[in-house]
């Protein structure tokens, strides 16, 4: 029951012009430093290369590709918890890459993170309570104590924790309650925005369902909007409006997810989607792999020309010499960047 | 085609300062010479820990087999001396593992390693072991294979090391295969490679394989044979048609049905099951699944609180099918239209 048309719709319920997040021409690099004595730079890891794109309030944009081809540095940079090296950061139409001190905290209280690790992400010597509330403390809300306890325990109950565990810490919980604390956290500011950093990659796959469901739900209820980064491309499937295929710091690939499911334009984007295996023999038995040799190149010395020119099947003598393709619009609202498609 | 393997009434369990872990409660299985049995289930439910088991490679403490037996080409593993049984691993059969990096030694290089194994079980020297090497890491799909002898295992990526593991496995032509979430610290391309070249290599060398995973997805299309586990015990085995396409046991059912799936567009809400994994250091009377499960709650079967249910034929199985499952409900009348 795939029709274009119904995910345009989903999407469409937000006008074009309500972009809670515009990124123009990002890049993150990592400086690589050599010597003992003196440190000088000796290169740089182009986490992030020059990605453009756009989010729109209400909606969830997944962001793909393989490990280390910069989702979560472009997250985090977003986020400013890394500082830009270049480019335009516009969120809620404010510009961020220059903004700093009690400015840039004002506005991080509207954008939020949630890790993959539940295990590492929560201090093991804070109660629930007090993780949950830290940002309160942090940010002077809810300065009254016992508001502040009553607002917690509606936190928690919103994301499925029972309030009577409010002392206890996170060893004390599984998994995907312990996400569900991350979860909170992130809420309690009442952001709009939040980044989920592979936010259920580390849970048990009946306890994944449960997650995604509740984050649908607070979605729904609270007007949130999402960058999803995650690997599984069957679950970015299910969660994302549209979804953005990274490769080696840029963004191969861009727009509704069934559309690019259905009709994935960029050579990455085709092996990478034939790759996913599914749960039915039958259809695993018909199915035709696009088997990509090699490994993802070091985005310490990327490739001249495109940068997949390495491993592409159908790479040709302009992918070697001209510069990286741009993303170009191929279909309404379906962006890639590929010699061969534009 | 003869029986490799036959599993029976393992018990494995882990007397540790939290208690006892009730790891593996009575798992059966067999294997036929050649034949792909898929192992999923998820984190903790005992797929690694049964597997370890019949290697003779449970820590010991805290860990204790505490009975079964397991056939192998006619001697039971669980008897052999230390000794013996190191020449069955690594000759007979090979287990590559979910982390290369920890089955590999960092200080040695790749060549000594793979040709350390070559010199125990061949009786190779050292210039016909590191040919040899060479060839087995041409044949997994290390480029420029004699060179790349003399590299450190940080010099690999994560795909090329889970190469060098496999092409270490297969050295010494095993009949079986044991393969502990191989692809699961992967990227989904390179994993694809992986899978190729295993399925590619299980039949050059005609070997029997086990496949374990958490993610359904990857047996689907290898397995012959899919077991699925829970709480220490098997759910529910049969073809991977029977599991994937026909399949009886609530805990099966539940999983398929919080998978999202890649080839249809995701509008409908997941259907999740609710609770977590069981804590393993209660051994349940009865079914394992009896608190997550909605089956037993909408029938209202109090048996599988404290009656284990036997791992039998599903009700109406064909004549001569060894689809087999342990649960007290039948979903087929009308339930399963009704959780
Ligand atoms: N703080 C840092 N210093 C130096 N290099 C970094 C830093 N953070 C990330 N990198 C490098 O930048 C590249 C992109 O990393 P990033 O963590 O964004 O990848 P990712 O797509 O999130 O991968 P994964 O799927 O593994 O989480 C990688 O080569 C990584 O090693
Ligand atoms: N060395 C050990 N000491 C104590 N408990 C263990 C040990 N190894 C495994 N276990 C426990 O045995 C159970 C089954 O583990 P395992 O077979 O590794 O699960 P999985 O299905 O994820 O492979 C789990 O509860 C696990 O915590
Ligand atoms: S530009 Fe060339 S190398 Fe790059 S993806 Fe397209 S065809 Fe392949
Ligand atoms: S035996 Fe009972 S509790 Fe267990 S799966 Fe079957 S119906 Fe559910
Ligand atoms: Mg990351
Ligand atoms: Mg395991």
């Amino acid at each position: 029951m795939s029709s274009p048309a119904m995910a345009i719709d989903k999407r469409k319920t937000n006008t074009e012009d309500d972009n809670i997040l515009e990124v123009t021409a990002l890049k993150k690099h990592f400086p690589i430093s050599s010597g003992i004595v003196f440190q000088r730079q000796v290169g740089a890891v182009r986490a992030v290369d020059g990605v453009s794109f756009n989010v729109i309030r209400g909606e969830t944009l997944g962001l793909v590709g393989e490990s280390g081809c910069g989702k979560s540095t472009t997250g985090r940079t977003i986020l400013q918890l890394y500082r830009p090296t270049e480019g335009s950061v516009k969120f809620e139409g404010q510009e961020l890459s220059t903004m700093t001190g009690n400015d840039l905290r004002q506005m991080r209280r509207r954008m939020q993170i949630i890790f993959q690790d539940p295990f590492a992400s929560l201090n093991p010597r804070m109660t629930v309570g007090s993780i949950v509330s830290e940002p309160l403390q942090i940010h002077k809300m809810y300065a009254n104590k016992k508001e502040r306890q009553q607002y917690v325990e509606q936190l928690m109950e919103k994301v499925g924790l029972n309030p009577y565990f409010i002392n206890r810490y996170p060893h004390e919980f599984s998994g995907g309650q312990r996400q569900r604390i991350g979860i909170a956290r992130a809420l309690a500011l009442q952001p709009s925005f939040i980044v989920a950093d592979e936010p259920i990659s580390a849970l048990d796959v009946s306890i994944q369902a449960q997650v995604v469901n509740l984050m649908e739900e607070l979605q729904d209820e609270l007007n949130l909007t999402y960058l999803f980064i995650a690997h599984d491309l069957s679950m970015v499937r299910h969660i994302c409006d549209r979804v953005a295929v990274m490769y080696l710091g840029k963004i191969v690939e861009l727009g509704p997810v069934d559309e690019v499911y259905e009709n994935p334009q960029h050579p990455y984007t085709q092996a990478l989607l034939s790759a996913v295996p599914v749960p039915d023999p039958v259809v695993e038995e018909n199915r035709q792999r696009i088997i990509i040799s090699g490994d993802l190149p070091n985005p310490a010395s990327p490739p001249t020309g495109c940068n997949f020119n390495t491993r592409c099947p159908v790479a040709f003598d302009l992918c070697y010499q001209e510069p990286d393709p741009p993303l170009i619009e191929v279909r309404p609202d379906h962006f890639v960047s590929c010699h061969r498609v534009t | 085609m003869s029986t490799l393997l036959d599993v029976k009434d393992l018990v494995v369990r882990f007397y540790t300062q939290e208690g006892t872990v009730y790891a593996v409660n009575g798992v059966s299985f067999e294997l036929e010479e050649g034949e792909t049995l898929g192992i999923v289930g998820e984190s903790g439910s005992g797929k690694s820990v049964s597997c370890l088991a019949l290697m003779g490679l449970i820590p010991s403490p805290p860990g204790k087999v505490e009975a079964g037996t397991v056939m192998f080409e006619g001697r039971d593993l669980l008897t052999l001396k230390p000794d013996q049984m190191r020449l069955i691993r690594g000759k007979e059969i090979a287990m590559i593992f979910q982390d290369p990096m920890t089955s590999l030694n960092p200080v040695l290089t790749i060549g000594t390693q793979i040709t350390e194994s070559l010199k125990l079980h061949e009786g190779m020297n050292t210039s016909q072991s590191r040919k040899r090497a060479a060839d087995l890491l041409d044949m997994v799909g290390i480029p420029d294979a004699y060179r790349r002898l003399d590299d450190y295992p940080h010099q690999f990526s994560g795909g090329m090391r889970q190469r060098v593991m496999i092409a270490m496995g297969l050295s010494c032509n095993p009949k079986l295969l044991i393969a502990d979430e191989p692809t699961t610290a992967l990227d989904v391309t390179i994993q694809a490679q992986i899978i190729e070249l295993v399925k590619q290599l299980k039949d050059e060398f005609n070997m029997a394989m086990i496949w374990i995973t958490h993610d359904l997805g990857v047996v689907a299309g290898i397995a012959d044979r899919i077991q699925v586990m829970y709480g220490g015990r098997i759910m529910e085995s049969g073809t991977s048609n029977e599991v994937f396409r026909d399949s009886r046991h609530p805990y099966t059912v539940g999983l398929l049905g919080s998978l999202p799936r890649l080839d249809s567009s995701g509008e409908e809400k997941l259907t999740q099951i609710e609770g977590s994994p069981p804590d393993m250091r209660n051994e349940p009377a009865g079914c394992p699944f009896a608190p997550r499960c909605d089956v037993r709650e909408y029938l209202q079967l109090e048996k599988c609180w404290d009656q284990r249910p036997p791992l039998e034929n599903v009700p109406d199985a064909d004549g001569g099918s060894m689809h087999i499952m342990s649960c007290w409900a039948d979903i087929r009348e009308g339930v399963a239209e009704n959780v």
